[in-house]
């Protein structure tokens, strides 16, 4: 119980309340009694006054009294008067109520109930929740219903503003007032109310006032928030922007048949061995998009009209709308033996897309300011961790850095802060300890950036994969394997891999991979994969042949941490396809079903998964069933 | 590190339900069925769900029903969604779903709609407040991600953005708080980790602290857990120390999924044996 002391009950205390106990009850059983009697007379609604004083939590009282206040309102029916002194009693009660627990969501309901009736001022409205917001500055309920009331009443929200103001400056350690300053300040340039016209005017003053938060008391999260939701402002770009797409823009895309040798000198960036007479286009945006398709895309191509081109969103919860968008090109007959050379124009496929935009000239100038602005605030983080070695310090100032980075992005010279972000990233491990997994994720994004910077470290990085049972003339792999990965990104920078090495990690899940539509081969061995939901990714890699997770954790975990990511039975989404899709579920299916949902369409020849807890012989032989065109697993022929 | 006291916490639920005198008894009577959810699930999470007469408990929740179908707090109060949510969990716990009138399933809401006012309780901070513009708390969001899980529309979260949110609800004592500069509490404990469970993000969440804190606001002489150490103990708190520790997969309990609050073999019961 919040806030009570543990301490065992005195005999005569036990006495006491047994006592009041009694004295409660009695009132509630008349109470109910009166209720489901429908019975209203004075000294009835007393009675329910003097328990909702007592326990407001009682909400079946509040719905009595309701029914009480419709009841007395026809039988008065046309007196202003004593329509005023009913409504007034009300207001009374929940006060008093409030009094009692000022958290109550039925006593402050039914206030709102009773304005919804056309009573009370705002004024009174707002002296009340003053009075409450001494008590307790960071009520909800309170700040919730000064919400309403200033939406119902038509109160200014410059005027909210200036409250949120005037709190923060009385105590900047106030997370509602910083909370609601937000909102309101995003519905006034949205709506561009006049002052509130430019984010280059306005957001300027509000990183001072937060700076005096933070700068006063680095460890207090109340303007942590605030601060962030401020970079957002300064940083996004509200258009969607493409990032990146495959074949890539501005070269040959060279196709290779399954019969070619790996002779050619050409980069893996732009080369792709087919086993099949399709290849993909794919599309990399910065945010969700919805709606791309063939009238919204026109792709110039001698393979295909594009009328014919179907695109997919790459989402794992069957949404519209995805960050990545693939569509697929088919080859003519007879070519699968040869390779063939295509030039990728610059900006082929993408010539109307009526929801993007290419940087437009309001934002060209927007640019100076945001950028002006990142640098201005890097500065004072550096001044602040001059003087207080502080975790928001480092942590804002990686984010900023990161931030500046990126839009500088390409640079005309390159100067990258990716290793002091990865430093300060060490530091906040040893500084706080509590939060260590966060930011070893974040590392790992940094050093993500950092090796799929450019063309030479992604390079060094490719071998040819000689342990493949497959033939000569593989593609090349590249190796991400070793380095103490926790999390992935940078996939746009990856849309060309063919064969992945990520062994040798700390992976727990592959959230995103699903962009890399060329994936043939996926090496994920020796990492802390720990249930088959982790890898939903994968049923979206149609290309996939080879899989190894061997030395995971599948199996070894009773709490699933990924199955709501998945569009699995137990989420709505696909309910009818996992009900309709089999005739019967049978018991393998019911025991492994996570497996048989990831498995199932995905066209693999080869698996290993060795070294997982899941592994026996009854789950071998339901994988020999579940992907039939298997043949080898673990290393060993199938027959 | 302490240890899980877990008989003593059974017979602390059993007590809970036997003694009705006190003034805090009666004062919570009108939610009582939520106290039976708690106390049940519990009871199952440490493999004592027989220890309560089952007849006798669903006898009382039929007689919780409303002609129109939906549940009271407790007998003669009016039905409430709460209170309805709770009957349906405790049936599933005892496997008898099927004596309810089972005409209220998902495909009659309108789920799309549920999803809309779930994401427009969004806030800039990444998180869920209970109304639009409602301050983040951590108990809010368990509700929503829960319900935005199940309706499979978790792409509606920012999962990096709320999970920081989350993560730094841990404080130095390794409880969580329900927002920013407020104290510990085991009851907001379980809720964001609930929430990052679904996202993937619970990693971000330091594991041992988290089980250190709950083992230490248990009351190893008479049973129950509190939201604080030192602080009287009561069934909501217990439930909460007891699922959450299912969750960080403390050895001996059942585990419990993480949208629907119930242990997983509760919930595969049902998804499987749908027709």
């Amino acid at each position: 119980m919040h806030g009570r002391p543990r301490k065992p009950l005195k005999p005569e205390d036990a006495a006491a309340s047994a006592a009041k106990a009694e004295k409660l009850r009695v009132l509630q059983s008349q109470f109910l009694h009166n209720h489901h009697n429908h019975i209203y007379s004075k000294e009835a609604v007393e009675l329910s006054t003097k328990l909702l004083e007592t326990n407001p939590e009682l909400y079946t009282a509040w719905n009595y009294r309701k029914l009480a206040v419709q009841h007395k309102l026809t039988e008065n029916d046309s007196d202003p008067d004593s329509l005023k002194s009913i409504l007034d009693e009300e207001l009374r009660v929940v006060e008093s109520a409030l009094r009692q627990n000022f958290k109550s969501y039925g006593a402050w309901h039914h206030r709102k109930w009773i304005l919804s009736k056309g009573h009370s001022s705002i004024d009174n409205e707002l002296r009340l929740l003053d009075k409450f917001q001494k008590a307790d500055s960071r009520n909800f309920h309170a700040w919730n219903y000064r919400r309403f009331v200033a939406a119902s009443m038509n109160r200014s929200e410059e005027d909210e503003l200036k409250y949120t103001e005037d709190m923060i400056c009385n105590n900047f350690s106030n997370y509602s007032a910083w909370h609601n300053r937000s909102l309101l300040l995003s519905n006034l340039l949205k709506r561009k109310v006049e002052g509130f016209v430019s984010k280059e005017k306005v957001l300027p003053d509000e990183y001072e006032f937060v700076h005096q938060a933070i700068f006063t008391d680095p460890d207090d999260q109340s303007g942590w928030f605030y601060h962030l939701w401020l970079l957002d402002q300064t940083v996004r770009v509200d258009s969607p922007q493409l990032v990146s797409s495959w074949p890539t823009p501005g070269s040959d895309l060279i196709l290779l048949g399954d019969r070619c040798l790996d002779g050619c000198a050409s980069s893996p960036f732009t080369r792709f061995h087919l086993d099949s007479r399709t290849f993909p286009l794919v599309l990399y945006f910065n945010q969700a998009v919805e709606g791309v398709n063939s009238s919204t895309i026109t792709v110039d191509s001698e393979l295909n009209t594009n009328k014919d081109l179907v695109w997919k969103p790459l989402s794992s919860c069957n949404s519209k709308a995805a960050q990545v968008w693939v569509t697929q090109l088919n080859l003519p007959d007879g070519n699968t033996h040869s390779s063939k050379v295509f030039p990728v124009e610059d900006s082929s496929p993408i010539s109307s897309l009526y929801q993007l935009s290419i940087k437009n000239d309001n934002e060209l100038t927007d640019f100076e300011w945001r950028a002006a602005t990142i640098a201005k605030e890097i500065d004072h983080f550096r001044e602040l961790l001059s003087l207080i070695n502080c975790k928001i310090g480092k942590l804002t100032l990686a984010r900023l850095l990161m931030a500046h980075d990126a839009m500088m992005c390409p640079p005309a010279n390159k100067i990258s802060h990716s290793e002091e972000v990865l430093e300060l990233y060490n530091d906040l491990m040893r500084l706080d300890p509590t939060h260590v997994q966060y930011y070893k994720d974040q590392h790992s994004l940094v050093l993500l950036q950092q090796v799929t910077s450019n063309w030479e470290s992604l390079l060094s990085r490719c071998f040819h994969y000689s342990n493949s049972p497959s033939n000569r003339g593989s593609p090349m792999c590249l190796q991400l394997k070793n380095l103490s990965l926790s999390r992935l990104g940078s996939f746009d920078k990856l849309l060309w891999v063919q064969m992945l090495d990520l062994s040798h990690n700390e992976l727990r899940s592959i959230e995103g991979l699903e962009a890399l539509q060329l994936l043939s081969c996926l090496n994920l061995s020796n990492n802390i994969l720990g249930s088959f939901t982790a890898l939903e990714p994968i049923r979206q890699l149609k290309s996939l042949r080879a899989l190894n997770i061997s030395y995971n954790e599948i199996g070894a975990h009773s709490i699933d941490t990924t199955k709501y990511l998945c569009s699995s039975p137990l989420s709505h989404s696909v309910g009818s396809e996992w009900n309709h899709g089999q005739t019967v579920i049978d018991d393998d299916i019911k025991s492994y079903w996570e497996a048989y949902f990831i498995l199932k369409g995905l066209n693999l020849t080869q698996f290993d998964i060795v070294g997982n807890a899941i592994v026996n012989e009854k789950f071998k032989s339901f994988l020999i069933k579940v992907l039939p065109g298997l043949k080898w697993l673990d290393g060993e022929q199938l027959h | 590190m302490g240890e899980l006291a877990a008989d003593k916490h059974v017979k602390y639920i059993i007590s809970v339900e036997k003694k009705k005198d006190s003034f805090e008894s009666v004062v919570m009577e009108h939610l009582r069925l939520n106290g039976a959810y708690w106390g049940l699930t519990t009871l199952d999470i440490l493999g004592k769900l027989d220890a309560v007469d089952e007849e006798d408990v669903i006898s009382w929740i039929l007689k919780c029903q409303d002609e129109s179908g939906g549940f009271a707090g407790n007998i003669g109060h009016d039905p409430h969604v709460l209170y309805t949510l709770s009957a349906v969990q405790v049936l599933a716990l005892f496997d008898k779903v099927d004596i309810l009138d089972a005409d209220k399933r998902l495909d009659k809401i309108n789920v799309d709609k549920a999803v809309e006012y779930i994401v427009s309780c969004k806030n800039l901070d990444g998180g869920f407040g209970c109304t639009p513009g409602g301050e983040s708390h951590a108990g809010q969001i368990f509700c929503c991600v829960g319900a935005l899980a199940i309706a499979g529309a978790l792409h509606h979260v920012d999962k990096d953005l709320l999970g920081w949110w989350l993560c730094e609800r841990q404080v130095k004592s390794g409880g969580l708080n329900g927002r920013p500069e407020k104290l510990p509490d085991v009851g907001i404990f379980s809720q964001p980790n609930l929430m990052m469970e679904h996202s993937c993000r619970v990693h971000w969440i330091n594991k041992d602290k988290l089980v250190k804190f709950i083992l230490d606001c248990q009351d190893m002489e008479n049973g129950g857990i509190s939201d604080r150490p030192d602080d009287a103990v009561d069934v909501f708190h217990t439930y909460f120390g007891v699922a959450g520790l299912s969750l960080l997969e403390y050895p001996g309990l059942k585990p419990i999924d993480p949208a629907y609050a119930l242990p997983v073999d509760v919930v595969n019961r049902i998804f499987f044996s749908k027709k």
